[in-house]
């Protein structure tokens, strides 16, 4: 536990009462003392902010920028106006995810890339290996970076002096020198993602919190609450040995480049499109009130295993257990009835069309 | 006249006339969260030391509450299938998981008492 990394903020949350716990090698909340269940209404009904620093900035700057990251993700990364945010993956050779990514246009030859904290390594390895053949330069930023989220995100922030209300779901800014602002986040709700240097963060995260409408919010509430949107986690319901088209996340992949794209992994992409995928990704809603966990097997009425959950738990504001997971396509369609195994239990469980909760993002 | 014990697992039993309740402390809701379901056992089911008698489960995790003694259960908690979170709430009252008839009470002088277990999670 020793070599954990540490966030910069570390000390502010341990003042805030913080329960720490190991993720992705980093020391992180995982609950403030008014619990998971709060947090998480909170976060809902007002705002809730999130230190999410172990994740990892990357910019990548050069002539040749947007054609690296078209070569490296199955992105039209020209086509990206500036200021525009994408949801894109890093796939191997084979079509597996390496990683999901959000990507920003910021100028003509400029781009920033969020990685997720466990995976930063390796993507940027696989970045490096790739980018050997274009005109691009690749910074791993030392950044804090924050995610305020909620109905009441944008007005906490015009009150704390950083006015993004020009910016619509999936678009960005750079509101001061180093800093990046985007409208997006990972709870379904509208809200923003923030990166700024370390030496300016705990100033602005104070300012936020002494707005009484803001509250700290830890990973386990994260969870839930991505879990609630139908989000996707790498490392649990995305992994190397997962496709896009298993995992249901086609859609953010253009057409035209499923078709003709030359990125990283578009051959064995088109056979998994032609040939159809083995399981794909669904909702899935236990019918009782006990939760089913990842790891947990699906079974048809036979009794013969069909499926497999790869995230679940409870959700706050559904108010029932909630779970995702992987299934054959013969069991995707909303509304089959299939059974988890838990322990000695058989528990009904439907196929449920997600989000459990509907996203209230802010669209242009 | 009860006598209250603790075991190192965060279990308390609240003894009188040879019938245990059982529950867990309150240091333990709190290190578990908001509980959103507890899986009780049969009434009449035989436990022995170490087995898992409950299972609760919090937002993010399912954690086991293993039999303190050896014994039949005699009772559950009924309320906590519709309010789980009386466990958080009221962790060594209501909050109680399950009553057994303890086969054989001499398995109790293994325990602690509260000052001892207060000691140990201090």
């Amino acid at each position: 536990m020793s070599d954990l990394k540490h966030l910069p903020l570390e000390s502010l949350h341990e003042e805030a009462g913080a329960r720490f716990g190991a993720f992705a090698g980093w020391r992180m909340p995982l609950t403030y003392p008014a619990g998971v269940m709060k947090e998480h209404l909170h976060t809902r009904q007002e705002a809730g902010l999130f230190d999410i620093s172990h994740m990892q900035l990357f910019a990548m700057e050069g002539k040749d920028a947007a054609a690296f990251l078209s070569r490296a993700c199955p992105l039209d990364a020209a086509a990206l106006q500036p200021g525009t945010s994408k949801y894109t993956i890093l796939l191997n050779e084979n079509a597996g995810i390496i990683d999901d990514l959000i990507v920003t246009r910021l100028g003509p030859d400029r781009f920033m890339v969020v990685a997720n904290a466990g995976n930063a390594a390796k993507d940027e390895a696989h970045f490096r290996a790739i980018a050997g053949d274009f005109d691009v330069a690749i910074e791993a930023l030392d950044r804090v970076l924050l995610a305020l989220q909620g109905p009441e995100a944008e007005s906490v922030l015009v009150g704390a002096g950083l006015d993004l209300t020009d910016l619509t779901f999936m678009t960005a800014a750079e509101p001061r020198e180093n800093w990046f602002a985007a409208r997006s986040g990972y709870t379904g709700e509208d809200g923003f993602e923030i990166a700024l240097p370390p030496e300016e963060a705990r100033n602005f995260a104070e300012k936020l919190l002494a707005d009484d409408r803001v509250m700290w919010i830890g990973l386990a509430a994260r969870d839930s609450l991505r879990l609630e949107a139908g989000l996707c986690l790498h490392g649990q319901d995305l992994d190397e040995d997962t496709d896009p088209v298993s995992a249901a996340i086609l859609w953010a992949i253009p057409k035209k480049l499923r078709e003709a794209g030359d990125f990283v992994g578009a051959d064995a992409l088109r056979r998994i499109i032609a040939e159809g995928p083995r399981h794909v990704r669904v909702g899935l809603k236990p019918e009782g009130r006990q939760p089913i966990r990842a790891g947990a097997k699906l079974l048809n009425e036979k009794g013969e295993i069909v499926g497999q959950v790869t995230s679940g738990g409870f959700g706050p504001s559904a108010g029932y257990p909630i779970a995702m997971g992987y299934v054959a396509p013969a069991y995707r369609e909303s509304g089959t009835m299939l059974e988890a195994q838990v322990r000695e239990n058989r528990l009904p469980v439907a196929i449920y069309a997600l989000p459990f909760t509907p996203h209230r993002y802010r669209k242009g | 006249m009860s006598k209250t014990y603790f075991t190192s697992d965060h279990e308390w039993l609240r003894v009188e006339d040879g019938t245990a309740t059982v529950g867990i402390t309150d240091y333990a809701q709190e290190q578990l969260g908001d509980l959103v379901f507890v899986e009780l056992p049969e009434v009449g089911k035989a436990l022995k030391k170490g087995d898992t008698a409950v299972v609760v489960e919090s937002v993010k995790a399912a954690s086991d509450v293993y039999a303190p003694v050896d014994g039949e259960v005699t009772e559950v908690n009924q309320a906590l299938s519709s309010e789980p979170a009386l466990v958080n709430s009221s962790a060594m009252g209501d909050g109680w998981l399950w009553k057994m008839k303890l086969a054989d009470e001499s398995e109790l002088e293994g325990l602690m008492d509260e000052a001892a277990y207060k000691a140990s999670i201090a």
